[in-house]
């Protein structure tokens, strides 16, 4: 990987009558790099990637994508940068193929190469069935693949995606980004991920931005992020124990309970176990669930329930917003 | 060198006229276009009908337009339909308004466009190929309705029409597709205002009715207010009413419409304002030539255009500005 930055944002700002969405952001992401930009709604994730597109002007700074400004060239912008919207839509009345041609043919491909490339993305993305099919009828999952294969149609340099996984189920979601990841490892391309998800973003991103009222508050791969933020922890993994004495459901004793604490210690990833009236709560750097639900079996404890959860952006900020009072 | 009959599916055809292409066989295909087509079609036959049943009945001696009895086929009546012009007046502006009204909105509600502007196109392209596209439509129908009307009356009269004639008549063509634009630009203006498709399509209608209807009975209480006294008043002062209230009622684009109509299929008409006495004393009952009647119209004609034009750039320049958010 080369670290000429492919992504560069200087002192980026946008400000609407009163309200600043992007508050002089410096960002750079090199080529070949997935990175994720996360943010609550309304952080002016979109208008950032609207300007890096030249689809809004800033109010002052400077986006360079592929080291052209996108404000003053935007249209060579937009033929080495594939963007997939949230919520993408496409036209009703035509079928996914038809479609993926007409975009293809508004990057000045011939009619040929286009319905060629088409075909061979369609199939790609898992829709090659589907392509004869009108959009209008394409399922949540199935439009958000079409996406896909609408921004790769253009062979860009940079794609950027903006919540690419909203409203997929989560068999779905696994699968859209592990397609993501192959389809851009495969390309060399740079990716640009929006997303409120953190679990989501940080099982495929190299790099994370997070991203809040229009400031980047903190950079990095996930490692040092969540060193940073939780100590390395990403989710809770909450389980329920109890023992049966009969009929009747009991709680164990504190000897028993102790000496699970300490099998479950033992388990790498696990960075602490709390219990308090038959619950334990166990923050892990990742997911342990099944291995913390056999040593709980192991040890002889009956198992009641086992929950998982996972730190949303809200536990980061709040984590975030609770460490700058501390500091 | 021999010359190939086959479509070129190598050559790259610049994107502007991708989207007209596309914009055209949407339109087509569309339930919409093939209601009014049909709509177009019946109301063209009814009127045909009426006029050719009324032909002998319009035809007198001395009637200075008897050479150009085939103009007669678009402006008799015999009173159960209103002639092919006026018809095309009343139901000019809803081809217009339903071909434009959901332009823009419909990309926004469709969340197609921010996924259309990120690629390599200008955003004008996007306004400018929809307005190209639904003129194209309306040129074709209107083309094709008029040489519907001059074979059936080839066929059924047993005349061709004289050079004079056809001129005349796609001199009529002209000023309809112009008449027509007016209301297509209207409705694209609304289209770009309101996010809400309904909203829009209700506005151009509501404007149409207002037009046609409602301007007329304003003008009228207008008059009732300003009219001069028959007895005492000279006739500079009625003149100067008259004038005025013409003046008043141009300011409809279905005026402008039948002025220019109307001087364009009865040569006659030596002006479309009050004549004295004075002015027509002496003068022989002929058709003009064409060239004169379209000096005649010619305010209309430029009035008709500065409409259009206005209109256009309105919604042009709304467009523009606006945000481009895929919500």
């Amino acid at each position: 990987m080369n670290h000429q930055p492919i992504i560069e944002l200087i002192e980026l700002t946008k400000k609407y009558d009163t309200l600043t969405a992007v508050d002089h952001l410096n960002l750079s992401v090199s080529k070949g790099e997935i990175f994720g930009l996360l943010g609550p709604n309304g952080a002016g994730k979109s208008t950032t990637i609207l300007m890096m597109l030249g689809l809004t002007e800033p109010t002052s700074g400077t986006p360079k994508v592929c080291g052209i400004n996108a404000t003053i060239s935007p249209v060579e912008v937009k033929k080495r940068v594939g963007y997939l919207p949230d919520n993408v839509g496409f036209y009703d009345g035509m079928t996914g193929l038809e479609n993926l041609i007409y975009i293809a043919r508004l990057n000045s491909m011939p009619l040929k190469t286009a319905t060629q490339n088409a075909t061979q993305l369609l199939e790609k993305v898992g829709l090659a069935e589907a392509a004869g099919k009108k959009t209008g009828k394409y399922s949540r999952g199935m439009l958000q693949r079409l996406g896909l294969a609408d921004v790769l149609i253009k062979n860009p340099e940079v794609i950027i995606l903006d919540e690419p996984t909203l409203g997929i189920d989560p068999k779905g979601i696994q699968d859209f980004l592990d397609l993501i990841v192959k389809l851009s490892r495969e390309e060399g391309l740079t990716v640009l991920l929006c997303s409120h998800h953190l679990y989501q973003v940080q099982q495929v991103c190299d790099r994370v931005g997070i991203f809040v009222r229009g400031k980047l508050i903190a950079e990095g791969n996930i490692d040092s992020l969540s060193s940073k933020l939780f100590s390395g922890e990403l989710l809770t993994i909450e389980a329920g124990i109890s023992m049966q004495d009969q009929a009747e459901l009991i709680l164990p004793s504190p000897v028993a309970i102790s000496n699970l604490k300490d099998s479950l210690l033992g388990i790498d990833g696990v960075k602490s176990v709390v219990y308090d009236d038959g619950k334990m709560k166990i923050p892990c750097t990742k997911d342990l669930s099944a291995t913390i639900a056999k040593k709980i079996v192991e040890s002889g404890i009956g198992l009641n329930s086992l929950s998982k959860k996972e730190y949303g952006l809200d536990d980061i900020y709040r984590r975030y917003f609770e460490n700058e009072e501390t500091l | 060198m021999e010359k190939s009959v086959t479509i070129n599916y190598e050559r790259v055809i610049h994107p502007f006229w991708i989207m007209v292409y596309k914009e055209v066989s949407e339109q087509v295909r569309s339930w919409r276009f093939i209601i009014l087509g049909a709509l177009m079609i019946l109301t063209c036959m009814g009127s045909l009908y009426t006029s050719i049943t009324s032909l002998s009945a319009v035809t007198k001696p001395n009637d200075p337009n008897a050479h150009l009895f085939f103009l007669k086929l678009f402006t008799s009546s015999d009173g159960t339909l209103p002639p092919f012009h006026v018809f095309i007046a009343f139901l000019g502006p809803l081809i217009g308004i339903s071909l434009g009204f959901d332009a823009i909105n419909s990309e926004q509600s469709g969340r197609t466009l921010s996924r259309i502007m990120a690629q390599p196109i200008h955003r004008d392209y996007l306004i400018n190929a929809k307005f190209v596209a639904s003129l194209i439509v309306i040129s074709v129908m209107l083309l094709a309705l008029n040489l519907l009307v001059i074979g059936a009356g080839i066929f059924v009269i047993g005349i061709p029409p004289t050079l004079e004639e056809v001129l005349r008549i796609f001199a009529f063509l002209v000023v309809s597709i112009l008449y027509v634009a007016f209301w297509l630009n209207l409705s694209i203006f609304f289209s770009v205002r309101f996010r809400q498709a309904a909203t829009s399509a209700l506005a151009s209608i509501a404007s149409w009715l207002f037009f046609s209807v409602f301007y007329k009975i304003i003008i009228d209480l207008i008059s009732k207010v300003i009219v001069p006294s028959p007895y005492s008043t000279s006739p500079d002062v009625i003149i100067r009413y008259q004038k005025l209230m013409l003046a008043l009622s141009r300011f409809t684009p279905r005026q402008l419409f039948s002025d220019a109509t109307t001087a364009l299929f009865v040569p006659s008409i030596r002006s479309l304002g009050p004549l004295t006495a004075d002015q027509v004393y002496g003068a022989i009952p002929n058709p003009l030539p064409l060239g004169q009647s379209l000096l005649i119209i010619w305010p209309q004609l430029t009035g008709l255009i500065a409409a259009t034009v206005l209109c256009f750039a309105l919604s042009y320049v709304v467009f523009m500005r606006k945000e481009i958010r895929s919500r």
